[in-house]
């Protein structure tokens, strides 16, 4: 394929922002370090626990997500791309019947939301949706 | 022509797939039918059929609309039927002393229309209502108050067909927004056709570009979660293209409201819809 | 008490007992994140709702802790069990102290 003046550009960019981005901490380690403190640093299981987000955000302002963890206690999402990134924590009572929950959530750019249950025996499941958020051409 | 017809088809079944858990197609609220997609009217030569902009938004957007709890905009039409039964102004009277709410049934759905010569639309109506009848201030047109009313007000023509009248008083009027409608202006040089008629169905950035119609209008839109009025709308697209954008109220924007309705013949009325 | 904050709820009015329902509430709050910046560029600080709770005849259903990732009129949705006719109390803490509050009865067969 010819190397076009296109080509050499995005190239260059990409090198220049690799190079500039790994001298900034990640931002997946801020959710890191918020679920590290929910959990005392113990496992994350997988598996029982579910989040639903769309693939594709149609707007970063509202995100429509759903959490449902059978048998947790609370379940807190996390938003590892977001300035800050606890998003909300549900803490389920004795009424509640299902343990889930659905919100509307604000995402700064494409990221990762992440939902860290406390379950009744006090492990911990993770469920983690990559939801891409677009610039719209014509926000007006 | 070719390029721009693949364009769209491919843009068109990229949008189609994505759509899985409902029908992408069928707009039900409460359990009601919206007609989404009609023959375009015949004044209308480069387009054969209209589609509203609930079709062009994804499956999360479409869902808030098709539940009148979950539509965020409901919560400002309550925050009307309040507004609607408070005393407001020198004469002591509320809207509702002199209506009840379901008297405005089609209405919106025939606005705007030319009264003694002048076009006006619901916000002009309103207006006219609290300065004469009420003795009260007249609202901005995009206030709070006032994006609230018209979807109030609005959705009492829910699930009509838009049916605006374009030939006599209105003839002139009606020409007058045709011609704004296809005037390339701003430094971006475009006029309101280059999106929503050549380019509908196809995604602009990461926007998926509808027809710009406004039979949804006020809607809720998730940029700025509240309600937008149709010239306030207005105002944002020539802001976008770089132009000085007409104003709210102004002759232009009503001219071009009368236009833009009218090119949505037949589609149901959807207020207050939600969009992006 | 910041202006134009409206909670609004849907609850179904009739259930039989031990039935799940679903419940979805929502309050009109700009939830301002701390996040932008006036015209001046002075950062507007943060305001938001940061708590709601949602109990019946006394007991918790739900109690969840919001942050400034929520969306500008916070909406959630969750079930709950009905053993027996009551109200259910929903109450959202605003930042600046001011509590909201809107009740709803329903009543079990």
């Amino acid at each position: 394929m010819k190397l076009t003046r296109r080509d050499l550009l995005a190239l260059g960019t990409g090198s220049f922002a690799m190079a500039s981005l790994s001298a900034l901490p990640a931002f997946a380690s801020l959710a890191d370090d918020a679920i590290a403190a929910l959990t005392g640093g113990a496992e994350l299981g997988e598996g029982a626990i579910s989040l639903t987000a769309p693939e594709i955000a149609e707007n970063g302002n509202t995100v429509p997500i759903g959490v449902d963890a059978p048998g947790a206690v609370e379940v807190t999402l996390y938003a590892d791309g977001n300035p800050t990134p606890n998003v909300a924590t549900f803490k389920f009572g004795p009424l509640s019947a299902s343990r889930s929950a659905s919100t509307r959530i604000r995402l700064a750019s494409t990221q990762n939301v992440i939902a860290v249950a406390k379950m009744e025996d006090g492990s911990f499941q993770m469920a983690k949706a990559n939801v891409k958020v677009t610039i719209g051409g014509c926000g007006g | 022509m070719q390029a721009r017809l693949w364009v769209t088809s491919a843009a068109i079944a990229i949008f189609g797939s994505v759509a899985s858990a409902q029908d992408a197609s069928n707009l039900m609220i409460d359990g009601v039918p919206m007609v989404t997609e009609i023959a375009a009217p015949s004044h209308m030569e480069n387009v054969d059929t209209i589609y509203s902009g609930w079709r062009f938004r994804a499956p999360e957007t479409q869902a808030l609309e098709m539940d009148d709890f979950d539509n965020p905009a409901f919560v400002f039409v309550e925050q009307a039927e309040e507004i609607w039964a408070t005393e407001d102004g020198s004469q002591g009277k509320a809207c509702a002393s002199c209506h009840s709410i379901e008297d405005f049934a089609g209405l919106r759905a025939t606005l705007p229309r030319v009264e003694d010569g002048k076009l006006v639309t619901l916000e002009d109506l309103i207006n006219k209502s609290r300065v004469e009848h009420m003795g009260a201030e007249p609202w901005k047109w995009s206030s709070g108050s006032m994006t609230a009313m018209t979807a109030l007000i609005g959705l009492q023509s829910r699930g009509m067909p838009m049916n605006v009248a374009i030939d006599g008083d209105a003839a002139a009027h009606w020409e007058a927004g045709k011609e704004l409608y296809y005037q390339r202006v701003g430094q971006l040089d475009m006029a309101c056709s280059n999106c929503h008629e050549d380019n509908y169905g196809v995604m602009i950035r990461a926007d998926h570009l509808s027809q710009g119609q406004i039979n949804g209008f006020p809607t809720y839109r998730l940029k700025n979660a509240k309600l937008n009025s149709i010239h306030g709308r207005f105002k944002g697209c020539m802001s976008n293209i770089r132009a000085t954008p007409y104003a709210e109220g102004s002759e232009e924007f009503k001219a071009l409201e009368l236009y833009i309705a009218s090119r949505g013949q037949g589609l149901s009325v959807e207020t207050p819809s939600v969009r992006n | 008490m910041a202006s134009g904050v409206k909670p609004r709820v849907k609850v179904p009015k009739t259930a039989a007992a031990g039935d799940t329902i679903t419940i979805k509430t929502l309050i009109s709050h700009k939830m301002e994140s701390g996040q932008r910046k006036d015209a001046d560029g002075n950062t507007i600080p943060r305001s938001i709702i940061n708590r709601f709770v949602a109990e019946f005849n006394g007991q918790s259903v739900i109690d969840v802790a919001l942050e400034p990732a929520i969306s500008t009129n916070p909406y959630f949705q969750f079930d709950a069990v009905v053993p027996e006719s009551g109200e259910f109390k929903f109450t959202w803490y605003d930042d600046d102290g001011s509590v909201y509050e809107t009740a709803k009865k329903i009543s079990v067969s």
